[in-house]
C-alpha cells in the first residue's frame, strides 16, 4: 500500500522541459515511476523523449489530468513561479502536488497553502523545498535516489533531504514502505504530523522513523499526537543540538529564535511520549533495527 | 537577476544550489532603516536621517531644526543605558553627541551610524505587530495597549492585554479585519481610527517587503494626539530577493564575519562557529548532524568543537570543493577537517576525484595544505570512490568508512593539533 505515492500513482511534471525538471523525469522514469506527461503553456501538444519513452506536454494541469488521470503532479519550476505553479494544481484539485523548488518566499507558500485550505485542501501539498516522496519499489516522485534502499516495513518522515537518504541507507537491508522529505522550510504543506497518521494507518508500515531538526515547534507536536494516535513503534533523530542560536543553518526554517526550536527541547518532548531518540543517525538505525528485529 | 535559473533543495545531489548561496533567510534591519522603509510606505514616523559621520549629523540637524535625539544603531538592547541614546539642541551640540556616539562600543558593538530624528513627546506606548506564525502555517496579529515593554513578558503577566488574530495570508488585513483587531485590543476610541489606518498600511507593508516580522514597540500616541510608529525590529525574507533587488543593501556587512563573506562570495553555505575541527558536508541536514558527532566526539578529545557549518551541496564538483576547503583552511583556529558525503544521486567517485583535484588545485593557488582531511564517503558508488582516494596516496587524506568512526578520527586529530 505504501502512503500518498503507490505504484498506480500517475505521475506529472510542472517543468519537465527546464533542465532540473526533465534530468529528473527520467530519474523517475528509471524508478519505475509511471509518468505520464509534463505541463508547460509554451509547449502544450509537444512531446519530449525520454530514453525512447515519449512523454505529452500539456498545456495545464488540468488538461494534463483529463487527458492522462494523472493524479500527482512534481514541481520543478524556478522560484519565482512556484506560487502560480501550485495555485494552478490546487485549482485542478489533483491529489498530490510535490513541491522541489527550493528558495520560495514565505509569503508565497502562505498565500498557496491558504488557498489550498479555503479550497478544502483537496490537494496534499509536500514542501516546498524538500526531496520529495519514494514508495521504494512502486513509485518515485521527486529527487530522492531510487537505488538505496528496496521496499520494506519501515515508514521515514525527514525534514532533511541527505538524511533522508543517509537513513535509509543505513536501514536498507530492512527496507521502507515509503520515505517522505516534508522540507525544511518555514510553511511547508504536509507535517509531521500527517506523515505519522497516514503510516499509523498504513497496513503495510509497522514503524516510523522521524527526523527532524531545529526551528519551530513541529517535533513538539508532533510528540503530542504521537502520544495521543499513534501505537506503531517511531525512533526519532533530530539534527542541530551544536547549532547556536540566531544563525541559519541551511535551510530557511532551521534557525533557533530565543529559547524556541532547540534540538534539546524536541528530544526531550520526544522521549517524553516514549519515542526513542538515537544521538546520532547511526544510533538511531540501530534502535530501529532492534524494534524490527523484535528486541 | 533574470532568467529563469532553478534552485533545487541540495539534498543529496540535484545539481542546482541557491543563486545567493548564503545560508541565512533572514534579513534584520537596524532601527533606521525600518524608519526609512516605514516612512516609503507612509506609516507615520519621526522625520529624521542617518549619519555615518559628524558632518553628515550637522546636515540632518540643520533640516530638521530644533531639538533632536541622538541614536546609536546597534542591533543590542540597552543603548539608552550605555549612553548611546542623547539629546542635542541644534546643530553645534548634534555634531558634539554624533562625535561621542560614533565609534562607542556598546556590549561589543561598535557603532556605525547614528539616526537622528526630531522628539517625540509620548503620551501613550502601544505594542503592534505581524509576524509569521510557523505552527498555524499562516501569520499572525499580535496588539497590546500594554507598549513600551516586552511583549513576551507583557503576555505571561496580563495575558488578556495582548490580542493575537490569525491573519489570512490571501485575505490580508482590510479595514474590517483591521477594527476587528483594534477594538479586539481596547485601543481607546480617540486613537482607533488611526490604528486602523495604520493597521491596514502596515499589512501593506509587511506584504510588499516579503517580512516575516514587522514589531512596532512602541507604537506611540504623541502629545498632539497623533500615532507615530517610534521603534520598530523588522525581518526580511531572503528568498524573496529576487523581487527586491534593493533589499541587498539593507545588509549589514561589517557586521558579517569575514570568513562567511569570503564563502558569500564564492556561492557557498557556510557559516562560522568557533571550534577546531574544519566540517564540508552535503545537505543542510547531514551537515548540522555533522556538527552534533563532531562536537560528541570532542566530548572524548579534549573537547574540541566544529568550526564551521558548510554545505557544498548536491554538486560537490572539484572547484566546489577546493573553494569549501580553501574558506575552512583559512580559518586559523581549524586543526582538522572532516569532509562527510552521502553521495545520493552524486556518486562518490565523483566526489573523490573532488577532494583529490582540489588539493592540487589548492597547491596550485599556492596554499600550503597541511591539515588532516578525514573523508567519508557512503551511498552511491561509495567503493570506486573511496579506492580513488586510496589510490591517490595523499599522506593528509585519512579514509573513515562510518561517519560516527570519521567524526572521531577527525576529532582526535584536532586534539593532537591544538
Amino acid at each position: 500500500m505504501a502512503i500518498w505515492l503507490t505504484k498506480d500513482s500517475k505521475v506529472i511534471v510542472q517543468g519537465m522541459t527546464g533542465s532540473e525538471g526533465s534530468k529528473h523525469t527520467r530519474r523517475m522514469l528509471a524508478a519505475g515511476t509511471n509518468v505520464v506527461g509534463g505541463v508547460n503553456p509554451r509547449k502544450a501538444g509537444q512531446t519530449v523523449d525520454f530514453d525512447g519513452t515519449e512523454l505529452p506536454v500539456f498545456a495545464s494541469v488540468a488538461d494534463a489530468m483529463a487527458e492522462t488521470g494523472a493524479d500527482v503532479t512534481v514541481i520543478f519550476v524556478p522560484p519565482q513561479f512556484t506560487k502560480a505553479a501550485v495555485v494552478e494544481a490546487i485549482d485542478a484539485a489533483i491529489g498530490l502536488a510535490v513541491v522541489i523548488t527550493e528558495g520560495v518566499p514565505v509569503h508565497d507558500t502562505a498565500s498557496f497553502w491558504a488557498y489550498n485550505v479555503s479550497k478544502g485542501e483537496q490537494t496534499r501539498i509536500i514542501g516546498p523545498n524538500c526531496p520529495g516522496i519514494a514508495s521504494p519499489g512502486a513509485s518515485n516522485a521527486g529527487i530522492i535516489p531510487a537505488d538505496i534502499t528496496g521496499s520494506g516495513r519501515i515508514g521515514l518522515v525527514s525534514k532533511s533531504g541527505t538524511l533522508t537518504y543517509q537513513m535509509m541507507y543505513e536501514l536498507r537491508d530492512i527496507g521502507f514502505s515509503t520515505c517522505v522529505g516534508i522540507g525544511g522550510d518555514p510553511i511547508i504543506g504536509t507535517t509531521h504530523i500527517d506523515a505519522l497518521a497516514a503510516f499509523e494507518a498504513d497496513p503495510e508500515t509497522d514503524a516510523i522513523v522521524m527526523i527532524g531538526e531545529i526551528g519551530g515547534d513541529a517535533e513538539e507536536r508532533a510528540a503530542e499526537f504521537i502520544k495521543a494516535n499513534v501505537t506503531k513503534p517511531v525512533v526519532g533523530y533530530i539534527a542541530g543540538f551544536t547549532a547556536p542560536p540566531g544563525k541559519t543553518m541551511g535551510h530557511a526554517g532551521a534557525i533557533i529564535s530565543g529559547s524556541a526550536g532547540t534540538a534539546e527541547a524536541k528530544q526531550a518532548a520526544l522521549e517524553a511520549v516514549g519515542v526513542k531518540v538515537g544521538k546520532t543517525p547511526t544510533e538511531t538505525a540501530k534502535l530501529m533495527r532492534e524494534i524490527m528485529s523484535g528486541n | 537577476m533574470t532568467g529563469v535559473k532553478l534552485f533545487l533543495n541540495a539534498g543529496g545531489g540535484a545539481t542546482a544550489r541557491r543563486g545567493d548561496g548564503t545560508g541565512r533567510a533572514i534579513v534584520d534591519l537596524y532601527e533606521y532603516q525600518g524608519r526609512d522603509l516605514f516612512e516609503r510606505h507612509g506609516l507615520p514616523v519621526l522625520a529624521g536621517g542617518v549619519a555615518t559621520t559628524p558632518e553628515e549629523a550637522r546636515a540632518i540637524a540643520d533640516r530638521l531644526g530644533g531639538r533632536v535625539v541622538v541614536k546609536a544603531q546597534v542591533k543590542v538592547g540597552g543603548r539608552g543605558k550605555a549612553g548611546g541614546v542623547k539629546l542635542a539642541e541644534g546643530a553645534e551640540e548634534t555634531v558634539a553627541r554624533a562625535t561621542d556616539i560614533l565609534g562607542m562600543d556598546i556590549k561589543g558593538h561598535t557603532v556605525h551610524k547614528v539616526m537622528i530624528t526630531v522628539t517625540a513627546d509620548v503620551a501613550e506606548e502601544y505594542y503592534f505587530s505581524y509576524l509569521l506564525d510557523r505552527a498555524n502555517r499562516t501569520f499572525l496579529c499580535i496588539a497590546s495597549v500594554a507598549g513600551g515593554m516586552d511583549i513576551e513578558q507583557v503576555a505571561a503577566d496580563t495575558p488578556d492585554k495582548v490580542v493575537k488574530a490569525p491573519i489570512d495570508a490571501v485575505k490580508g488585513v482590510d479595514e474590517a479585519k483591521a477594527r476587528e483587531i483594534v477594538t479586539a485590543a481596547g485601543f481607546p476610541t480617540e486613537v482607533a481610527d488611526q490604528v486602523v489606518e495604520i493597521a491596514v498600511g502596515l499589512w501593506q507593508a509587511f506584504v510588499a517587503e516579503d517580512a516575516t516580522l514587522v514589531e512596532v514597540n512602541p507604537l506611540a500616541k504623541n502629545g498632539d494626539g497623533r500615532m507615530l510608529l517610534l521603534d520598530a525590529k523588522i525581518s526580511l525574507d531572503e528568498n524573496a530577493a529576487f523581487r527586491h533587488p534593493d533589499h541587498e543593501a539593507l545588509v549589514d556587512q561589517a557586521a558579517v564575519d569575514p570568513l562567511e563573506q569570503a564563502a558569500k562570495a564564492k556561492d557557498l553555505n557556510y557559516v562560522k562557529l568557533d571550534g577546531e575541527v574544519g566540517i564540508i558536508g552535503n545537505g543542510a541536514g547531514l551537515v548540522m548532524s555533522t556538527l552534533d558527532v563532531v562536537a560528541y566526539a570532542g566530548e572524548r578529545h579534549g573537547n574540541v568543537k566544529p568550526a564551521n557549518f558548510l554545505d557544498i551541496g548536491g554538486g560537490a564538483s572539484a572547484a566546489v570543493m577546493a573553494n569549501g576547503l580553501e574558506i575552512v583552511l583559512s580559518d586559523p583556529a581549524v586543526k582538522s577537517v572532516f569532509v562527510n558525503v552521502f553521495g545520493g544521486i552524486t556518486a562518490c567517485d565523483e566526489v573523490a576525484n573532488g577532494i583529490i583535484q582540489a588539493l592540487a588545485l589548492l597547491e596550485q593557488r599556492g596554499e600550503q595544505v597541511t591539515k588532516p582531511l578525514v573523508v567519508r564517503l557512503d551511498g552511491n558508488n561509495a567503493e570506486a570512490g573511496r579506492a580513488i582516494l586510496d589510490g591517490a596516496n595523499n599522506p593528509l587524506v585519512q579514509r573513515v568508512d562510518t561517519m560516527d568512526g570519521a567524526a572521531e578520527r577527525a576529532a582526535e586529530l584536532a586534539a593532537a593539533g591544538v
